[in-house]
């Protein structure tokens, strides 16, 4: 087979941080690439060289045997190269066709020659199985439909390679399967792929290759058919890595109970008549496809917003109106789903961020002023528990990696010793290692007797970690089932929402 | 070319943001005073030997700077929050107006009587920010707009009490309030010079500021909600009881300015008194970079700007007007400046 795409010897500094050291890839015909690596370990920038929007300092690249000249997006997309951005680049006040349009017309044209625009892209979408209604808002559509439109908008514009980052980022299981299914379809045609991803199992599942990026180099190559999704885990970090084991415990009394809450919010129903109860030394799991509800659960639990019917007990004792300082006086720890949006304030110092949260205790303020000495001890005594890396009480905290700062926020919330935790999406977008760091504290917690509510979007990490799961699907709560008795079909079933029959029959 | 957050701002291109920044404005202005036919370089010597060329000019110039340090605190002190307060000016004429009418006729003896006045001037700032502060938490009115109108309503208010019931006998039909008791004028602090004490009060002020900015819960608390208020809220801080006390501690100290200008300076209020001080402490609080002690360091190159254009003016014929210009350019250049500090340019 032939190469369509060479990139060599790739350089790239960015000041003192080397982002890619002498990289090399090459890419096949008709074949799928991962590029497979923690963040931070240079996929992205290598990918915006490729793309032309940064500027490599050392190599080049060459598509179809031509070299690209550097840092022209035009010239990749006229050889042939197209991307797919983990962030989508939709107009959401324009329909599909629109937005298929926009930028590939000339813009000296008066009239937009919609009717033969309209047949290429349905000609496009049938040919590759990517079903579209051309005249939908795109606002309107779902993530996964979106996604469909960026990848029909670069085959639109003749795109023969196309990169996509981190691609199921957004994406619930089963459209993920769904994606790699089509991608797999595409290849049959002529399609080169490369899609940039930290996941193992979807690597091991839609790729034919392997390409491992670690520290901005490039470690090693395989062909996914020759290796396990243990050795890929230990070449993308570097050393073994071992997600921790739940162990079997007696579960305790009920800390935390939902009795039929409802919480709507400007007429429309968030949460509708849920249900749960969380035991001392349990993690009861909550799994849905996002945008189900989740986000309120969360700000439920964290105390922002309050039960419009039904009652929230903890220990007992009515948390439904407590607002989160008093929920944090009543024994509970919050983990946000958003640590940038809601669980740091970037511009503050890691001292200031450990405490904030109970700066009016008399632990950390006397009368009105802060006791900053106890503040920096408290802080300092964090980073050691929880082994966050680069931080000294004094750094500004949005200097942190993803993983060290929800490290910092787990440990602030579990210093206090919490009767009831929510940790929501605590793993979202961390790489392998800080997984199994954040894990093995929940666990940790779980051991010492805190009743664990968890909110995940991965059904392994939720499987691993909880006693029990609920799945939640459009604000409302299935019945709770043990999760030794669940396989990957019937949490999918759930899921979809089809616990009600089941349960009916 | 494209614009990269710097991982962290070395103190040194804080500490020189303002300073280029002024020279950049300064250089700017050049051109127009080029172009009114007088060197650049002899206007500027004239500005400086106006503002500092004497014992004289430079107690006008710290008396100028005096209100104009109190009203760049209230901006830096809103603006650190994210409370656009607009109406320094309108503040600033609330407090004056409400220590001339209360301290012409206050039966207190004088130290006591001046702290009463001063109170006095500070709540009535700061009610009259409390208003624009609570319809933007009930409403969500936007404060630029109505602190910025509320500015002409104050001083047209002010003009109908010094012609109607305020309106000072003595003053020969000159619309001017009533004074403050003579038992309640601030000493000099230089004799026989318009300086006044109120000076120490205005540098003890960005003291306090400082102190609570930094050392107390609500400092802190308005710190994390000016700078992420999701974050803060979720942290369980009251982002409406933060605003509401900022928009109180704010409106205080610029009517604090218009008192201290009453008691140190003017005796009585006229609607000319404030040569746009609520305004400029808007700029002191930018090329202070919203910092307490920067703000007396601004409120002097402000205040210098201003006492020595008028020097200026007189000695080579440039029209004043030009330290409108130079203040409000290094407004510019400082928010360029301030870019600059948080970003560097990459290409």
């Amino acid at each position: 087979m032939t190469a369509v795409l060479e990139l060599s010897n790739i350089t790239k500094r960015f000041g003192a941080l080397t982002a890619n050291e002498d990289v090399s890839l090459s890419l096949a015909q008709g074949e799928i690439l991962a590029l497979l690596g923690e963040n931070g370990a240079g996929k992205t920038t290598l990918m915006n060289i490729l793309f032309g929007h940064y500027n490599a300092d050392e190599g080049e690249v060459r598509v179809f045997g031509e070299t690209l000249p550097p840092g022209k997006p035009r010239a990749a997309i006229a050889a042939g190269v197209g991307m797919v951005h983990q962030h989508f680049t939709l107009a959401g006040n324009l329909t599909v066709l629109e937005n298929v349009m926009l930028g590939s017309e000339p813009l000296g044209r008066l009239r937009s020659d919609r009717a033969s625009s309209r047949r290429k892209l349905m000609a496009i979408s049938e040919r590759f199985g990517l079903p579209v209604d051309p005249d939908s808002k795109v606002s309107r559509l779902s993530v996964g439909e979106r996604q469909r439109i960026e990848i029909l908008k670069a085959i639109y514009r003749d795109a023969r390679i196309l990169i996509l980052d981190e691609p199921t980022a957004v994406l619930a299981r089963p459209e993920a399967e769904r994606l790699f299914e089509t991608l797999r379809g595409m290849t049959k045609d002529g399609l080169s792929l490369i899609f940039i991803s930290h996941k193992l199992h979807e690597v091991m599942a839609a790729s034919d290759r392997v390409a491992v990026l670690r520290g901005g180099k490039m470690v090693a190559e395989r062909k996914t058919a020759e290796t396990s999704p243990a050795e890929l885990a230990e070449l993308m970090v570097g050393r073994k890595v071992e997600r921790p084991v739940r162990e079997d415990q007696k579960i305790g009394a009920p800390v935390l109970v939902a009795d039929r809450i409802t919480v709507t919010d400007d007429d429309e129903t968030k949460l509708d008549d849920v249900s749960f109860t969380v035991h001392a030394g349990e993690i009861l799991g909550i799994v849905g496809v996002s945008g189900n509800g989740q986000g309120a659960l969360g700000s439920l639990l964290s105390g922002l917003i309050h039960p419009s019917q039904g009652t929230l007990t903890l220990n007992g004792v009515d948390a439904g109106h407590l607002g989160p300082r008093g929920l944090i006086e009543a024994g509970a720890a919050r983990v946000p789903e958003d640590r940038h949006a809601e669980g740091a304030v970037g511009e503050m110092t890691v001292w200031e961020n450990a405490v904030l949260e109970r700066l009016r205790t008399p632990e950390f303020s006397k009368s009105g002023f802060v006791r900053q000495s106890a503040a920096r001890a408290h802080a300092a005594d964090l980073i050691k528990r929880f082994d966050v890396r680069g931080a000294r009480p004094d750094t500004r905290i949005r200097l942190l990696s993803g993983g060290n700062m929800q490290k910092l926020i787990l440990g602030r919330s579990l210093a206090i010793g919490p009767k009831f935790l929510l940790a929501n999406q605590p793993t979202r977008g961390l790489d392998e290692g800080a997984i199994a760091a954040v894990h093995a504290e929940l666990l940790a917690a779980r051991a010492e007797g805190a009743a664990i509510l968890l909110i995940s979007e991965e059904l392994e990490e939720a499987v691993q970690l909880s006693d029990r799961i609920q799945a939640i699907v459009k604000g409302r709560l299935s019945q709770p089932v043990m999760a030794a008795d669940v396989d990957s079909r019937k949490l999918g079933l759930m899921m979809a929402g089809v616990w009600e029959d089941s349960n009916a029959a | 070319m494209r614009l990269e957050r710097r991982e962290s701002v070395p103190l040194a291109l804080v500490t020189t943001a303002p300073l280029a920044a002024i020279f950049a404005a300064l250089l700017l202005a050049a051109g127009l005073i080029g172009a009114a036919g007088v060197n650049p370089l002899t206007a500027y010597a004239e500005m400086l030997r106006g503002a500092l060329g004497s014992r004289l000019s430079i107690t006008e110039m710290l008396t100028r700077a005096t209100p104009l340090i109190l009203t760049g605190l209230a901006a830096a002190v809103a603006f650190r929050a994210r409370l656009w307060n607009i109406g320094g000016e309108g503040q600033f004429y609330v407090g004056a107006l409400t220590t001339a009418w209360i301290g012409h006729s206050l039966g207190l003896p004088g130290p006591i009587g001046i702290a009463v006045l001063m109170v006095c001037g500070m709540a009535a700032g700061a009610l009259l920010l409390a208003g624009p502060a609570f319809l933007r938490l009930r409403f969500g009115v936007d404060e630029v707009v109505t602190t910025l109108l509320l500015n002409f309503i104050v001083i047209l208010f002010v003009g109908l009490m010094i012609e109607g019931p305020l309106r000072d006998p003595l003053a020969f039909g000159w619309p001017q309030s009533v004074p403050v008791d003579g038992d309640y004028r601030l000493p000099d602090l230089v004799p026989r010079t318009r300086l006044h004490i109120g000076l120490l009060f205005a540098i003890a002020a960005a003291g306090v500021v400082w102190l609570v900015l930094t050392r107390t819960v609500f400092g802190v608390e308005t710190r994390a909600a000016g700078l992420n208020a999701r974050a803060a809220a979720f942290a369980g801080i009251s982002l409406p009881r933060t605003i509401m006390g900022v928009a109180l501690v704010s409106g205080a100290l610029a009517g604090l300015a218009g008192a201290v200008e009453v008691m140190g300076v003017t005796g009585g209020v006229t609607t000319t008194m404030s040569p746009g001080f609520g305004y400029a402490g808007i700029v002191v609080a930018m090329l202070a970079a919203l910092h307490p002690a920067g703000v007396v360091a601004a409120a002097i190159f402000v205040a210098t700007v201003f006492v020595g254009a008028d020097a200026m003016s007189r000695a080579t014929g440039v029209p004043s007007f030009i330290a409108d210009v130079i203040v409000a350019l290094s407004l510019l250049t400082m928010l360029v400046a301030l870019l600059f500090t948080t970003y560097r340019l990459r290409r």
